[in-house]
């Protein structure tokens, strides 16, 4: 593409050995430079149409853009504020990490070092596709399914531990469509990625390195500990900050399942608190936005945005961190 | 205290593949015993039987008989990690965990056993490193990490890993194929300590090894590719070396192999 028409004319005048191996290098690598040149126009490209369209709209909020919970951009005078969405998409995130996270990990461990060869490849693809499923589906699926069949649960939830604030469900509650049943659907949806990718990396752990352990009388779970879990654990973080990279910015399903509301509670089952998350606000808004709610449905995408690098700085800094101690030399 | 093997008929299969078949020897205790044999043979899979790593290849199984003294090490109820604990294993590749400080790697197996007091720890830790001979090069950094040594001293730090759990029985594959002269000596000066408290096994393709260190030695071969490598004869060294009972041996010795 733009790569492409920058690409330098190959260089046959030199004629001697070897010289059009040296063309293909340097067209090859024209192109990747162009690929990562590509990569970083494209960011730039986007924060700066975010910026552009969010700073006007931030300047017109008659509130503090960042500790407002109401979302009433078109209102006269506009208020509209990010606190609830921010606080909605952290929890809704963070519990489905918490969640799906050892249940992920147990899978693939299944698969790397427990299931019997016949099970461990048909339950590997089945991860693989249960990963391809588009969000949509497991949103309906949370709506039409998950809410209504689990009244019962979230009402012994509430009955049993309601002196735990998360499952307080107060005088006035119900159960339903609740942050932790949109968490849940969340945790189910990031379950197949976290494990896919953990698998691979358990699977990349050295033989050598497991037969060391058990050498040594390690039973199979003390083999995990010592050989298993130190090499992978970096890679491991990297599967857990993708999946809540995907939790964060998931929209439609989050949308489908939970009662809207910007509310900043922890009492997660009830579902007339309910919540809201960036991705989901935006997606409920959209439509019957005006020219100023719109911008500000963007100002809270560049939050977004923002919270997404974050992570995946955090992410990477951990990971490097983690990689160079197991390699430190 | 070290303890006699007997193995009775052994046979060992990869899924279908049986590669090695009906396999008897005994190896007396406080002896050095040597595998030799062509590549392939089996030498390998004969001592993973031994401390019954070999099972845990997926499809792998052994038939047959190992007693370790007058313990059926196949027999029913025999737990395989047990087995492993009083039996240990020098692998060919230097294999030391690699987020592991020295200190920690050679500690593992005593944790394993549940030895958590950090003075018996510590005594244990340098005695096995006096004893594999890298105490000298490594105590300035134990809270180094162990793959941060070369490849000689990452073997000497697996076997010292070996001998901290003080086994009844240790087995050796090739330990010194990836080793230096100096570094080999040092290992083969080793082993002649350890037979005063150990069983030793240990598989060479290195006949002066074999020569040097071996109270007995045992030949390993087969007919073809395909076939299931065999125990041609086990003897003294001093035996084998001059005068074997077979042909095969002979012609395996003095080079006419093949
Ligand atoms: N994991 C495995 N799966 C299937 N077959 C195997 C496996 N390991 C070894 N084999 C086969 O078993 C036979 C014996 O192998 P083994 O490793 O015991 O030989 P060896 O005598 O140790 O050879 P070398 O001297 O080269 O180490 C060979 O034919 C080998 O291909
Ligand atoms: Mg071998």
């Amino acid at each position: 593409m733009t790569a492409s028409t920058e690409r330098p004319p190959p260089d046959l005048s030199g004629g001697g050995l070897g010289a059009t191996r040296r063309v293909g290098d340097r067209v090859f690598a024209a192109l990747t430079t162009g690929a990562g040149v590509l990569v970083l126009a494209l960011i730039v490209a986007i924060g700066a149409f975010l910026l552009t369209k969010a700073i006007p709209a931030v300047q017109k909020d008659s509130t503090n853009f960042f500790t407002t919970k109401l979302w009433q951009p078109d209102n006269d005078p506009s208020v509209f504020g990010i606190a609830a969405l921010v606080f909605g998409t952290l929890l809704s995130s963070i519990i489905a990490l918490v969640v799906a996270g050892p249940i992920a990990i147990g899978i693939a461990l299944y698969i790397s070092d427990y299931a019997p060869r016949r099970l461990a490849t048909p339950i590997g693809y089945l991860v693989d596709l249960l990963a391809a499923v588009p969000s949509v589906v497991y949103g309906l699926w949370g709506l039409l399914f998950l809410a209504p069949h689990s009244d019962k649960f979230q009402q012994f939830l509430s009955d049993h531990f309601g002196f735990i604030p998360l499952f307080d469900l107060g005088k006035n509650g119900v159960v339903g469509r609740s942050m932790m049943i949109a968490s849940l659907v969340l945790a189910i949806m990031i379950l197949p990625i976290v494990a896919a990718i953990s698998r691979e990396i358990f699977l990349q752990v050295p033989q050598a390195n497991r037969e060391a352990a058990l050498a040594l009388g390690a039973t199979k779970l003390e083999m995990i500990r010592l050989a298993v879990l130190p090499y992978s654990k970096s890679g491991v973080v990297g599967a857990l900050m993708l999946g809540l990279g995907r939790a964060l910015g998931e929209t439609i399903a989050v949308a489908l399942v939970l009662s809207l509301s910007y509310s900043t509670s922890f009492h997660i089952i009830d579902a007339n608190v309910g919540g809201n998350t960036i991705a989901a606000n935006i997606a409920s808004q959209y439509q019957a936005a005006e020219p100023l709610g719109q911008r500000a449905l963007i100002a809270s995408g560049l939050v977004l945005f923002v919270i997404t690098f974050a992570v995946n700085a955090l992410a990477r800094y951990v990971v490097t961190r983690s990689g160079k101690r197991a390699a430190a030399v | 205290m070290s303890k006699r093997i007997v193995a009775e008929d052994v046979n060992a299969f990869y899924g279908s593949f049986r590669a090695i078949a009906g396999v008897s020897l005994t190896i007396e205790p406080n002896t050095v015993t040597a595998l030799i044999g062509p590549s392939g043979c089996g030498k390998s899979t004969f001592l993973r039987t031994i401390n019954r790593l070999h099972e845990v290849i997926p499809g792998a199984r052994v038939e047959g008989k190992v007693m370790l003294d007058s313990e059926d090490l196949y027999g029913a109820g025999v737990d395989a990690v047990a087995v492993r604990r009083t039996i240990g294993m020098v692998f060919q590749r230097p294999n030391p965990f690699p987020t592991m400080s020295i200190y920690d790697n050679v500690a593992a197996g005593l944790r394993l056993n549940g030895i958590k007091n950090s003075k018996v720890l510590d005594e244990a830790v340098e005695r096995s490193l006096r004893g594999a001979n890298l105490w000298n090069e490594v105590k300035e950094r134990l809270a180094k990490p162990g793959a941060g040594l070369s490849g000689g001293q990452q073997q000497r730090l697996c076997i010292a890993r070996a001998i901290a759990v003080e086994p009844q029985v240790l087995l050796m594959d090739e330990p010194c194929s990836a080793l230096d002269p100096i570094s080999t000596l040092a290992i083969e000066d080793l082993m002649t300590d350890l037979k005063q408290r150990y069983t030793i096994v240990i598989v060479t393709h290195n006949m002066q090894q074999a020569a040097r260190v071996s109270d007995r030695t045992g030949f390993f071969s087969l007919e073809a590719t395909g076939e299931p490598g065999r125990l041609i004869e086990i003897d003294t060294t001093e035996k084998i070396f001059s005068n074997p009972s077979e042909k095969r041996t002979e012609d395996y010795i003095t080079g006419r192999f093949g």
